[in-house]
């Protein structure tokens, strides 16, 4: 396991007496050292925590090497690997059919950004509950290394190929539309992923997490601006990201010229510490432009751009009992006897 | 009201029936352009001849348009209770100049014709009766907004044709009052349009046609209701909890409708929504929520047409492979492609059988009546969720959109049925072997699922559309596929048994066979009668109501020596769909009869069409 240097130490167990083991799914399939498997990790350091009932999440994804992930965390959670771009329809509907569950959308560049665009907007427009992840390595990976949409203008492929394409930036895109917590990490940052993930838990809204996660075997190499080094060298993280759970209990004291406290949906706090930049992640406007410019200087900004823990979510402007639609029994869904005699009565 | 009833004695007065008249046996079409207003007059003639206890039928044939474009609603009062399209009209209100002289020209001899004056088509044919109406002048006093009369002008025409068929001018202001409901100053101008058009047609007209509508008690406690609304009442008394859906013509109304009545009768104990209704962005999403929602255990459904079906191909087959259920309506309308949009076919039935790539059968439903359309909704729910798949039901523009006369909706007895879901409970009670999502327990072909949320550590199972074995673990061993295809197969032997069966609608020693299926039966219970009574040729008649198809089909065949089927379609789409179905040595006995001209399927057509292959 990989908890090593995370903020506060893992216990043995979470505040449900489960363990880490709780949160393990299968083995992994995918090429050793891919970033796939970091993010995989992450999720389930994030979700035992945050001592998530595994149990009450569901697993959704696309088609694609991150679209298998689901199948390797929290096994004790139902997953549905859907079809290629379509993973955002289906979780609405289990959203609108349990909305007591927890939705992690896996998806990927490819997934999303092109095959899945349409579909990503609309849940980004939505403000749907779910923690969407795309986890992002500029290329198609099961079908061997072709460039996708969000692979950066001037990257090269293994081949020699250039990208003459402008990549579209997931981000900007979800904050536009509606996304209510918007961040981008990158894999090999443990540390800010695994606070971004906790807080991500704690949201009531969408939350579109694009991780840069580099593929191994097709864009990892020289001229590559989604490769482990590039990453590293150019990752720029526009805030260091804390997060004190609602549960902790602990009053951590903070400076507020320095560092912006979130208060999320479910009390916990979202720690924002200033680092080279002036950047409020509330202001929605101000998230575009900040992303707009590090396009034009080239920057691979990490952090969270736009976070906004208030507004209502899709689920709770459809005014829904408190029941799930799921589990709603017959008295409560086909109308009685005497409605059908009114509405023939109507019709006569 | 006063007024009214005078005007009924007048009538009677006036216009004295002649000997040789045609009473509750014609044909009435009105052309007007879309978008004047003509559906409510259209809706209004109709409820008046149906509250007159005759039975009637009426149908829009409209353009893919909004306004400015020929429509034409055609009327047929039959006291045979045929409520099929007839071929033929008898009456025809011409209102508009660009349809008018051949709409005239396509009349029978003996019609008989009201038209707008200007139009002057009275010159056209000496073997028709016509009917001058000056509208523009008649509206004018009555309806001092001008900016209105081009509306008002055609509830003009209800009132002429009252006079000029016998209809009770009170049966009119009473069809005009349900007709506006609430909104009291729109009823009234529409009564005085047609006391208008009424009074012109008396103080005008000496009745030469042989016309006549005649009270009868045919009608007695029935209701008129659209396909769709009766589909919609069907979903909602099923209990359907998501509705997802992308507009569409001719299935919006089904929705639509479908949400009015949600609002109204489904609301919780603490005055909140007991279903969720999204408008998603297109057909594909719809049909990707309607599985996530299926899956997580909602009753979730979405009403499409064609072009809708289309793209929820590969979702239709993720659903069929990974088995999840699903209520899918498809109000047919004509294609390919945009097709003619606002037009009626049953063109959709080989597409939907075997939808998605890959080996996929589903289970398809063919309502034939709004009564059907009600009780049908909720066996698709029902099927959908036993069988853990997604069902069709194979409407049609005809059936949804046009209205119908109906016998009440009988309330269901049977409650809901949800299929082989285990709980908490029913996993503790497993033990430690947790459970298989894809073994077939029980021999029928269908497993046992979970839904996620279930309290128990062994609940969850990973639901993929690639290859899978009975733990539902990815498998691309060639004995784990073919165990599951096999079995899938065994399902749907096992749903032949459930479907809604055959219905025998005439019976009888014949040797020769008839089988139709949804719309096109109306047209098959008048043609059956005109084979008999016109040519001699008995017959009997099967109307299939889902596929798989039952044992009762493959028998009926058996005991006939020729089998027509027939269609709404070019390419006898259920006439190959049986054949693929039935012993190699039957397949020689079918025959086929299609209608593919985007109106609804007439009588005459089906029996010209027998006899003369009757005659080879």
């Amino acid at each position: 396991m990989s908890a090593t240097s995370t903020p506060t130490p893992a216990p043995k167990t979470n505040h449900l007496g489960l363990t880490v083991l709780d949160y393990r799914g299968g083995k992994t399939t995918l090429c050793a050292g891919c970033g796939h498997n970091a993010i995989t990790e992450r999720i389930i350091d994030a979700m035992y925590e945050m001592g998530v009932q595994p149990e009450n999440i569901a697993k959704l994804s696309g088609i694609g090497c991150s679209s298998k992930t689901p199948a390797y965390f929290v096994n004790r959670a139902h997953g549905f690997n859907s079809v290629h771009g379509r993973m955002p329809s289906v979780a609405t509907g289990v959203a609108l059919a349990n909305q007591k569950l927890m939705l992690i959308g896996v998806s990927g560049d490819g997934d999303t950004a092109s095959i899945g665009i349409g579909q990503f907007i609309h849940l980004m427009r939505r403000n749907l509950p779910i923690i969407y992840i795309i986890e992002d390595n500029g290329v198609y990976g099961l079908t061997k290394g072709q460039f996708s949409a969000t692979a950066d203008l001037g990257s090269k492929l293994k081949t020699g190929v250039i990208n003459d394409l402008p990549p579209i930036d997931t981000c900007a895109l979800a904050i536009q539309l509606g996304a209510t917590f918007v961040a981008r990490s990158f894999s090999g940052d443990k540390k800010q992923l695994l606070n971004l993930l906790k807080a991500a838990i704690a949201h009531r809204g969408t939350v579109m997490l694009d991780v840069i996660s580099p593929c191994v075997t097709f864009n990892d190499h020289e001229g590559s601006t989604k490769s482990y080094k590039y990453s590293k060298d150019h990752e720029e993280p526009v805030q260091e990201i804390g997060f004190i759970p609602s549960f902790e209990n602990i009053d951590v004291d903070y400076d507020p010229g320095t560092t912006a406290s979130v208060r999320m949906h479910d009390g916990s706090q979202l720690r924002l510490r200033k680092l080279d930049r002036d950047y409020d992640a509330t202001d929605r406007v101000g998230a575009l432009k900040l992303l707009a410019e590090s396009h034009e200087k080239g920057e691979m900004l990490t952090g969270v751009f736009y976070v906004n823990a208030t507004a209502p979510s899709f689920i709770e402007q459809l005014n829904l009992t408190e029941t799930s639609l799921a589990r709603m029994p017959e008295e409560l869904t086909r109308p009685s006897r005497q409605a059908l005699d009114e509405i023939m009565e109507e019709l006569r | 009201m006063a007024t009214t009833i005078e005007l009924g004695v007048q009538e009677r007065a006036a216009l004295t029936p002649q000997p040789g008249r045609k009473v509750n046996d014609f044909s009435i079409q009105v052309a007007t352009v879309n978008g004047s207003g003509s559906q409510s007059a259209n809706t209004v003639l109709l409820r008046s001849i149906f509250q007159m206890g005759v039975p009637v039928s009426g149908k829009n044939l409209f353009p893919s348009n909004i306004a400015g474009l020929p429509t034409w609603y055609t009327i047929r009062a039959s006291k045979h209770g045929y409520i099929a399209r007839k071929k033929e009209i008898d009456f025809l209100v011409a209102m508009n100049a660009e349809t008018a002289q051949e709409d005239v020209m396509s009349l029978t001899p003996g019609a008989a014709c009201v038209y707008d004056e200007p139009l002057k088509l009275s010159g056209l044919r000496q073997d028709i009766t016509f009917y001058p109406v000056p509208f523009d002048k008649l509206v004018a006093p009555v309806c001092p907004e001008a900016k209105l009369r081009r509306l008002v002008k055609n509830m003009l025409y209800v009132g002429v044709v009252d006079a000029l068929l016998g209809i009770d001018v009170a049966e009119s202001e009473k069809a005009l009052i349900k007709q506006f409901g609430k909104k009291k100053k729109a009823a009234e101008l529409n009564t005085a349009a047609v006391r208008a058009g009424y009074d012109y047609a008396i103080a005008t007209f000496t009745k030469q046609d042989p016309f006549w509508v005649e009270r009868m008690n045919a009608n007695q406690g029935k209701i008129i209701v659209d396909g769709n609304a009766a589909a919609a009442l069907g979903c909602m008394f099923a209990g359907v909890t998501v509705v997802t859906w992308y507009p569409i013509t001719p299935s919006s109304s089904l929705v639509e409708t479908l949400i009015d009545y949600l609002k109204e009768y489904r609301i919780g104990p603490d005055g909140k929504a007991t279903f969720a209704v999204v408008q998603a962005e297109d057909e594909l999403a719809a049909a990707g929520m309607v599985l996530g929602a299926g899956w997580a255990g909602a009753r979730s459904m979405t009403s499409t047409s064609g072009p809708g079906i289309s793209l929820m191909a590969e979702f239709i087959g993720l659903g069929y492979y990974t088995e999840l259920p699903g209520v899918f309506f498809d109000i047919q309308r004509v294609g390919p492609s945009t097709g003619l949009p606002t037009r009626t076919m049953q063109g959709d039935v080989l597409f939907c059988a075997t939808l998605s790539h890959g080996d996929t059968k589903h289970i398809l439903l063919f309502p034939s009546s709004a009564e059907e359309c009600f009780t049908m909704a909720m066996e698709a729910f029902d099927l959908a969720e036993q069988f853990q798949t997604p069902v069709f039901v194979l409407s049609d523009l005809d059936l949804g959109m046009n209205n119908w006369m109906a016998h009440p909706f009988t309330y269901p007895e049977k409650p809901i049925a949800r299929g082989k879901v285990l709980d908490a409970d029913d996993l503790k009670r497993l033990g430690g072997f947790g459970f298989a999502r894809y073994k077939d327990v029980d021999g029928d072909g269908i497993p046992y699922r979970t839904l996620p949320g279930t309290a128990h550590p062994n609940a969850a199972y990973f639901t993929r559309g690639s290859g899978h074995n009975e733990k539902a673990q990815y498998s691309e061993r060639p004995d784990d596929y073919v165990n599951n295809m096999d079995r899938l197969a065994r399902k749907f032997e096992t749903a032949r048994k459930f479907v809604p069966a055959p219905v025998k609608e005439v019976s009888g020693t014949s040797k020769i066979g008839i089988i139709a299926y949804g719309t096109t039966h109306w047209a098959l219970t008048e043609s059956c009668d005109q084979l008999l009574n016109e040519h001699g040729i008995a017959t009997d008649y099967l109307r299939l109501r889902a596929y798989p198809f039952a044992q009762d089909m493959h028998d009926f065949i058996k005991n006939h020596d020729r089998v027509y089927v027939v269609e709404q379609n070019r390419d006898a789409q259920m006439f190959q769909l049986i054949k693929l179905d039935i012993a190699a040595d039957q397949v020689t006995k079918l025959r086929s009869v299609v209608h593919y001209n985007g109106l609804p399927i007439d009588a005459r057509s089906v029996t010209d069409a027998i006899v003369s292959q009757e005659a080879k």
